[in-house]
């Protein structure tokens, strides 16, 4: 390295298992002083484990950290170790209390005393005035924070965090929850700091946003370090193809038995779908027997578009037709009465009941449509279950066991087994093969082909993206939560490059 | 052999029997006619009776409070007081408002009881509307009525106790005519038959553990876990509703200050003590029944050790802290490192 | 930037919700005073001494309520306060009646309880993370159990018990003339008792506590955002301990002003307690989840639940449990409001 002199932080060979994964596998990552310094990578690309191990929140297995003016190998036990030697963390959702006032969140822990060892309110909001002046952030130091907006508390965070004479700065997906002139003054902020020679590592999900600030991007996927690169050398679409990865060059195998297939009827339409603070207001029509793939980064709004078709919260706006008859979704109950089926891409959160039993978690979305009475007799239960254990070949001791003790593909293969009990004309995918075995994704992906040909209308979405192009016949492309386009099967544009040229977006070559 | 006993452990109803047992053999060595049942004056009399008997409140209140506890993870305090506002609510209905002691009822006794039950189902629906729409804590919630709903059957009594000295009065609480089995046993047998039909013959049991393990992923798979949620408290009200009726029907009376005392405790102690964690989720039913009885056995045996029932509540109350500690993930995780050093220093030595 | 001073210039604007509810409470005890003043001044609810027997009665309550807040801030609550105070009013009664201990030795001894009470409450909370309610509550009955356990009677300290705890309970601190009415031949002053300026100096205490003390501020971070205080370095089990214990040793400070007033001990005594000294605190302005709320707004929480008492009182003709129930319904209404508030809250921020 021609610039050694710089180095803030090397960290080399880390690796991190836990029970059954491997999170990490000889990651490296290293931060110069005075650079912004993106880290990036898809879901379980292990980005957040690697900042939780150089921050003491998890304990690395094995590999060197080193950083500099700190003598030998750096072994954090806790956040606090981290903060010693001067790296801090600002997290997306803010780690202050709501319910101080800036100056205490400022200082809270380390408040000036008076002469009695009492807390120096004058002195304490005065420091905090000249802080902020120091920051450029107008606030009143003595207001509630919670009565400021999320920018702002976020930049309080990194006051704080530069006060405490942080060296590194961890910025994890700070702008996720901020608009476009929020996003712009946090940047001016990471400029400044920059200039002043602290080291930030920058975590986002937003493409644009790394190319208008970062110097510097490594990129990570599957636990493993894919490369670090100079922003100005790296176009969209390589940065791209090393975050999603290119093992499949050969395109020729994708499908294109059915591309030429004429389309159903139309099943289900969406006029200006939107939900508030995530998703920008959208159109969505699918037809039967139609695949219709969602591409889009993480946080590029795919999940939210089809939470908000599923109307998992309230605050949805906009009308929506199930074969031409209007819909009144308030509750998911309503979807699923409209002939619905939604696995959301939160397995643990929001699919699993991990305590009900594998054929309650089967049959238990049918019986909710069929309502608290009408209990499904337990023969009907039973065969039900028996069934799709057997069709999706779930491996699980019997059909009793606890949803909890089956591994992670099998849950999946159990609540895909609940929303095919419940014979929907309209299926959503979100992320169905994430964490999944190869044979198991490809059983998946043909089930997802056979569905379709019998006339379901299903959505995919997916972080790869040649699993998607050997299973949809049209892609929309989603980027910073809003619908910028689409690719159809039946021109020949449905490649990996064009895909992932779609979702880079913003540069024309 | 020792399949069978592992087999055995491993049933979810072994350690509340177990419990059970060990309770009723102390007794047994104090006293050994305790299990001894005879007939008198054409009814059965003997202590086991007398255990089944007097544990009805607790078994009533232990089938409502499950419910509340597997759905919402939080416990629902009031049922002791609400026994004593069904009571109140029952009685005053019966003696007509003001009458302190009456021989004659102005209402037939089924109105009576119709009130009281309501009385309960009405605090229940209370506190499930400020639990599952408010997201008001249950315990937070339910205090409101711990305090209240005593006062509030106070005020229903013109602040005294009413006495019903009416025969009839006494069926619910005491014995039916030429019946030998206690009324309160019947009819926790039948409140029992009743929970098991609608718990099991609709899809309600799943649901309440569905949405106590998972409130998120329920409400996508369509269920609606407010309403759930309501339903479960306003069962437990109803509970305490028909147990506050028995200890009624039982002293012939609306005593608003000590009908129910302490049972809110008990309830929670036999949920506990029947396998049932206080984290909720899932449930056993069972066990919660065998806890209501266990508990009625522990304070017979306290009792004929001559412990006050005033006194009794500091053995429930250790009993509560010492069960809670042990299913607490602290603990369990403190033993589970035990076991691992343990193991490890036995490799070390060999 | 002129974007960014908008934001500042706005957020002040906003009257806070927290704010707003201080607020209700000022006004509402003022209007609920004056409306007794002009109902009842008949029967002297005008005299500034009604005003001061208010204090005296509820002098414990106002530690209690205190303790409380602290307890709350942190987002825990404390209902074993009702039973501690009984247990502590018993230990004194009977100690001074039965055992013929000195009045000093046994508020010592009573401290003492509260700091072992508070310490074993505590460290189930904080370092067993067991449900703050279910520890506190199998407190409450822990607690009226072993009063029953001390004593089944009530017992009453009198002169000739102990001369020096009955002097203290009689001590009266006269105020200046002008502010007493005309009695019969000449103007009555107005007077204390020293628990008054005892509880006042708690409030002060506490204020102090919770305004200039590193702890205090913790206290506040910690029901803020518990995740978020760990994480800026601060020792979130060690302060939860500590306002367990300050909670429980004010309850018994609390006590002992309580048996000064009552003179009595006996198991029914403090029933309802931890409902007057948790209502006094939401009513006062504490958030039930914790980080808001101070001990002024407490103080005139109690003043509220102490005026509705009174007016009760004064009134004559009403049973004494519509006091139960008005307080009951006011923390009922508050805590809507907090609800209310939370909602507005996040609709705003969404």
């Amino acid at each position: 390295m021609s610039d050694g002199d710089n180095v803030l932080i090397t960290m080399r060979d880390i690796t991190k298992t836990f029970p059954g994964v491997v999170a990490l596998d000889h990651a490296r990552l290293t931060v110069r002083r005075g650079e912004i310094h993106a880290l990036m990578g898809e879901n379980g690309a292990g980005k957040s484990t690697i900042i939780k191990c150089l921050t003491g929140v998890y304990e690395r297995d094995s590999g060197d950290v080193h950083m500099e003016g700190v003598e030998g190998n750096i072994f954090n036990h806790s956040t606090m170790d981290a903060q010693k030697i001067g790296i801090a963390t600002v997290y997306q959702e803010v780690n202050l209390c709501p319910n101080l006032s800036v100056a205490e969140n400022l200082f809270i822990g380390r408040e000036p005393r008076t002469r009695l060892h009492t807390i120096d309110w004058k002195k304490m909001n005065r420091m905090a005035r000249e802080l902020m002046e120091r920051l450029q952030i107008e606030v009143d130091v003595t207001e509630t924070l919670e009565n400021y907006s999320i920018a702002i508390q976020q930049m309080v965070a990194i006051a704080r965090a530069v006060d405490m004479e942080a060296k590194v700065l961890i910025l994890d997906e700070p702008t996720s929850s901020l608009d476009d002139k929020e996003v712009e003054k946090l940047f001016v902020m990471m400029r400044r700091l920059k200039d002043q020679g602290v080291g930030i590592i920058f975590v986002t999900h937003f493409l644009d946003q790394v190319y208008e600030v970062c110097d510097r991007i490594t990129v990570m996927r599957n636990g493993k370090f894919v490369g670090e690169y100079t922003v100005s050398e790296l176009p969209r679409v390589k940065l791209v193809a090393a975050m999603l990865g290119k093992e499949m060059n050969d395109l020729a195998d994708i499908k294109g038995a059915d591309s030429g297939k004429e389309l159903g009827d139309l099943l289900y339409e969406g006029e200006g779908l939107s939900h508030k603070g995530t998703i920008k207001p959208f159109d969505f029509t699918i037809h039967k027997g139609e695949v219709v793939g969602l591409a889009g980064l993480l946080g590029s709004g795919r999940s939210e578009l089809v939470r908000c078709i599923y109307g998992v919260d309230n605050s949805q706006t906009g009308s929506s037709r199930m074969e031409g008859k209007p819909l009144k979704i308030k509750a998911p109950i309503d979807s699923i009465k409209a002939g619905m089926g939604y696995l959301p891409d939160d397995r643990k959160a929001d699919g699993c009941i991990g305590g009900l039993s594998v054929r309650e978690n089967i049959i238990i979305a049918l019986q909710a449509r069929n309502g608290l009475f009408k209990r499904i007799p337990m023969a009907k239960q039973i065969e039900i279950a028996d069934r799709y254990i057997d069709l999706l070949q779930i491996k699980t001791a019997s059909r009793e066991t606890l949803l909890s003790q089956l591994s992670g593909g099998n849950q999946q293969k159990v609540i895909l087994a609940r929303w095919l009990a419940t014979d929907p004309k309209f299926l959503i995918l979100d992320e169905p093969t994430r964490g999944i075995d190869i044979g198991t994704k490809t059983e998946i992906q043909k089930l997802v082909l056979q569905l379709a040909d019998r006339g379901m209308g299903i959505v995919f979405i997916s972080s790869e993206i040649e699993e998607m192009l050997r299973t949809c016949s049209k892609m929309l492309i989603m980027r910073d939560g809003a619908n910028v386009g689409h690719l159809d099967a039946k021109d020949i544009e449905l490649t990996q490059e064009n895909v992932m040229g779609a979702i880079a977006g913003g540069e024309t070559k | 052999m020792k399949e069978t006993w592992s087999k055995l452990r491993k049933q979810p109803l072994f350690m509340p029997i177990l419990m059970l047992i060990l309770v009723l053999l102390i007794n047994l060595f104090k006293d050994p006619g305790f299990f001894s049942i005879a007939v008198k004056n054409g009814v059965l009399y003997g202590r086991l009776i007398d255990v089944l008997n007097r544990g009805s409140e607790i078994a009533i209140l232990a089938v409502g409070q499950t419910l509340v506890i597997a759905v919402s993870a939080g416990t629902d305090i009031s049922v002791g007081s609400v026994m004593a506002l069904a009571a109140s609510g029952g009685c005053m209905v019966l003696a007509g408002y003001g009458n302190t002691s009456v021989t004659g009822i102005v209402a037939p006794i089924a109105v009576g009881v119709i009130v009281g039950l309501l009385f309960g189902l009405g605090s229940g629906c209370i506190n499930g509307l400020m639990v599952s729409k408010l997201k008001i804590q249950p315990m937070v919630a339910t205090l409101i009525f711990f305090t209240a709903a005593r006062a509030i059957g106070l005020l229903l009594c013109n602040n005294q106790i009413i006495y019903i000295r009416y025969e009839p009065y006494k069926y619910l609480g005491n014995f039916l005519p030429h019946v030998p089995i206690p009324t309160p046993i019947l009819v926790t047998i039948l409140i029992i038959i009743i929970a098991q039909l609608v718990l099991k013959r609709t899809s309600l049991e799943m649901y309440i553990q569905s949405v106590g393990i998972n409130n998120r992923a329920s409400r996508i798979c369509g269920i609606n876990s407010d309403m759930i949620c309501f339903i479960c408290y306003a069962i437990c009200g109803l509970c305490a509703g028909a147990a506050g009726m028995i200890a009624s029907s039982r002293i012939y009376s609306a005593d608003s200050n000590n009908i129910g005392l302490n049972y809110e405790m008990y309830s929670i102690l036999a949920v506990a003590l029947g396998g049932n964690s206080l984290a909720g989720g899932k449930f056993n039913m069972a066990g919660s029944i065998v806890g209501a009885y266990t508990i009625q056995a522990i304070m017979t045996t306290l009792l004929a050790l001559g412990v006050s029932t005033d006194q009794s509540p500091v053995f429930m109350a250790i009993l509560v802290i010492l069960i809670v500690v042990i299913q607490s993930p602290v603990f369990k995780k403190w033993m589970e490192e035990r076991r691992v050093r343990r193991a490890e220093a036995g490799k070390e030595a060999a | 930037m002129a974007n960014n001073r908008q934001t500042a210039v706005r957020s002040k604007k906003r009257v806070s919700g927290n704010n707003l509810l201080l607020l209700i409470t000022i006004v509402l005890f003022i209007v609920m005073y004056a409306a007794g003043c002009i109902v009842y001044s008949a029967k002297g609810f005008t005299h500034f001494q009604t005003f001061l027997n208010i204090l005296i009665t509820n002098a414990g309550l106002i530690c209690v309520a205190c303790g409380m807040t602290c307890v709350m801030l942190t987002g825990g609550i404390d209902i074993s306060v009702g039973s501690l105070i009984a247990m502590d009013c018993m230990i004194l009664a009977d100690g001074m009646t039965n055992k013929h201990w000195g009045a000093i030795q046994l508020v010592i001894f009573v401290m003492i309880v509260g700091v072992v009470w508070g310490s074993a409450q505590g460290f189930l909370v904080a370092y067993m993370n067991i449900q703050p309610f279910i520890v506190t509550m199998a407190g409450m009955f822990f607690g009226r159990g072993m009063t029953a356990v001390i004593n089944t009677e009530q017992v009453s300290i009198t002169q000739d018990v102990n001369k020096l705890f009955y002097g203290w309970a009689n001590a009266k601190i006269k105020l200046p003339e002008f502010l007493g009415y005309m009695g019969k031949k000449h103007r009555i002053a107005p007077f204390i008792r020293p628990s008054v300026i005892l509880a006042l100096l708690v409030v002060v205490l506490i204020f102090f506590i919770l305004r200039y003390t590193k702890f205090g501020r913790v206290l506040y971070a910690v029901g803020g955002n518990e995740t978020s205080a760990a994480m800026m370095g601060l020792n979130v089990r060690k302060t939860k301990l500590c306002a367990y214990i300050l909670s429980s040793v004010l309850c018994s400070f609390g006590g002992i002003l309580y048996c000064l007033n009552t003179m009595t001990g006996s198991v029914q005594q403090a029933k309802g307690f931890e409902m007057d000294a948790i209502a006094a605190a939401v009513i006062g302005g504490t958030l039930l989840t914790g980080g808001v709320g101070n001990v002024i707004g407490t103080l005139f929480g109690v003043l509220i639940t102490g005026t509705i008492n009174s007016l009760v009182m004064t009134n004559g003709k009403l049973l004494s449990s519509w006091a139960n129930i008005m307080t009951a319904a006011l923390l009922c209404i508050f805590i809507l409001l907090q609800a209310i508030f939370a909602y507005i809250k996040k609709r705003r921020e969404s």
